[in-house]
């Protein structure tokens, strides 16, 4: 088994896009642990049921911060339905596909969203 | 730039060794079993071959058993010894940080009705013999500890070790793979029954190796065929290789002392600009018995395949733990058995040196990796 990442995934793991955390936010959401060697955790802001802004913090692998960062990049401004359904298999594509072994990484970032997208609708019941 | 420090996967091959081994591809090609004078001239290449290998081993040439790397001699050691002397008793202890090709043969073993006991090693990486003296039963038949190890390049005291262990009746192997271009392993001093290296770890050809065995116990062929290597490893010689590996050999035990000063000396300045330049970190495994071209760091807080990928991406390689372990995700068992937090255990990069590593490659790897911690260390969660 090789480890050969595409360009697109070093060009996302080198740039990461919407790094940090946002102070306030109506959403944060933890996903994995330093044990199993990877953990993202997102932050959301939402205006008018449209993500406005995103962001992540990671101790994670190279695949980890590049998926964490696409995922946030195609969601960023998409309404909260639209954002439910992105798929893990989009993101691959979009990475121009994944080692076999990371491809695990791409289904942690939407389970990060989907975390996200779930604390955020909680949050607004209890504010109802 | 492109700077190596992966030493202990594999090295750069020497070019007097590729001079020395090219002619056997071509002009000296006969194969050394056969009749004709040209197969017999390479079947004096491979006698004189054999001899410097004995030589520079401190032992005699029939000991020495041509094979295909230290992954085959290791088996074919372990599992021939082991099943062959079913009468002596069924009892292996392996340490806890060995190769895979000695931890998953032994667990291989266990599963297959062997009794396979794990010796432990302390905080830093080393075995203690009161440890193995707990471990030791009548029915022991083979204990394999490893000269150095490959990940952290701890060094075990094999002399006091195997006097323990021919006490008791039982017989000794050591993977001497990575310690052997930097240490002197005198074979029949030690009182060592079976060894193995590869080539390629010290500046020779990938693809082949040396079992060192002891006649006078058994040990059953790993592979049956034409009766090569005195039936215990059939298959046509691989000539070029093994006159690569004993030109590799000879090299690096005549150069040992020097090369092992400069790479010391180097790998020293390396961890005081380290320590100086980088906080939160740790050495992994004991310093003072150990390599000298291993390091092997916990950074805290960030994950080391984001560290090497972003190392890579500067021209430096390096490893996290073993070659391996690199490709199959596993965090390191040697690292466990050290007692490294679960936490700390994705964190670690394994810096190996070489006699050719410069100060300032050295210079440009700290710079770098001062900065790869320091972008990674930017959007880590944990603080």
């Amino acid at each position: 088994m090789s480890l050969n990442y595409s360009k697109k995934t070093l060009k996302y793991f080198l740039n990461p896009k919407n790094i940090g955390e946002i102070k306030n936010p109506d959403a944060s959401a933890t996903i994995g642990n330093m044990v199993c060697g990877d953990q993202l955790n997102f932050t959301m802001k939402v205006e008018k049921g449209r993500i406005k802004n995103i962001k992540f913090l990671s101790f994670g692998c190279a695949s980890n911060i590049a998926t964490a960062s696409i995922m946030t990049e195609k969601v960023k401004g998409k309404t909260i339905a639209q954002a439910k359904k992105l798929d893990w298999k989009t993101i691959v594509k979009d990475l121009d596909g994944l080692p076999q072994q990371k491809v695990h990484c791409s289904v942690m970032a939407t389970d990060g969203l989907k975390a996200l997208i779930k604390d955020y609708e909680k949050n607004k019941e209890i504010k109802k | 730039m492109n700077i190596y420090l992966d030493n202990a996967a594999t090295t750069r091959l020497d070019k007097r060794v590729l001079k020395a081994m090219l002619p056997f591809y071509q002009e000296k090609f006969a194969n050394p079993s056969s009749i004709h004078f040209s197969g017999q001239r390479n079947n004096l290449v491979l006698k004189k071959s054999k001899e410097l290998v004995a030589k520079n081993l401190a032992t005699s040439s029939d000991r020495i058993i041509f094979c295909s790397g230290a992954t085959e001699a290791n088996n074919f050691i372990i599992k021939g010894v082991m099943e062959a002397n079913t009468d002596k008793g069924k009892h292996l202890i392996v340490s806890s940080i060995e190769h895979p090709s000695v931890f998953e043969l032994a667990r291989n073993l266990k599963s297959k009705g062997f009794k396979v006991d794990f010796l432990p090693v302390n905080s830093r990486g080393i075995v203690e013999l009161s440890d193995l003296k707990k471990l030791l039963r009548k029915d022991t038949v083979l204990v394999s500890v490893m000269a150095a190890n490959n990940e952290i390049g701890t060094k075990q005291a094999l002399k006091e070790l195997i006097k323990v262990v021919k006490d008791n009746g039982s017989y000794f192997h050591s993977d001497i793979v990575q310690a052997v271009a930097y240490e002197e392993i005198l074979i029949d001093k030690l009182n060592l029954d079976f060894a193995s290296l590869s080539a390629h770890k010290f500046n020779g050809p990938t693809g082949i190796g040396v079992a060192v065995i002891n006649p006078k116990i058994k040990v059953n062929p790993l592979l049956i065929g034409g009766g090569q290597e005195n039936t215990y490893r059939s298959g046509t010689y691989n000539l070029a290789g093994i006159v690569g590996l004993s030109k590799a050999l000879d090299i690096t035990c005549k150069n040992r002392k020097e090369n092992k000063k400069k790479v010391k000396d180097l790998r020293d300045y390396f961890l005081k600009q380290l320590k100086k330049e980088i906080s939160d970190i740790k050495i992994n495994g004991c310093l003072k018995k150990r390599l000298p071209n291993n390091l092997n760091v916990l950074f805290r807080n960030i994950e080391g395949e984001a560290i090497l990928i972003d190392l890579s991406n500067k021209g430096i390689e390096v490893s996290t733990g073993s070659a391996c372990s690199a490709v199959n995700l596993k965090s390191s068992y040697v690292l466990s058995a050290l007692g490294l937090k679960d936490e700390e255990l994705n964190s670690n990069i394994r810096f190996t040196l070489s006699k050719d590593t410069t100060k300032a490659e050295i210079d440009y790897t700290i710079l770098n990796l001062k900065k790869t911690v320091k972008r990674l260390k930017s959007f880590s969660p944990i603080k």
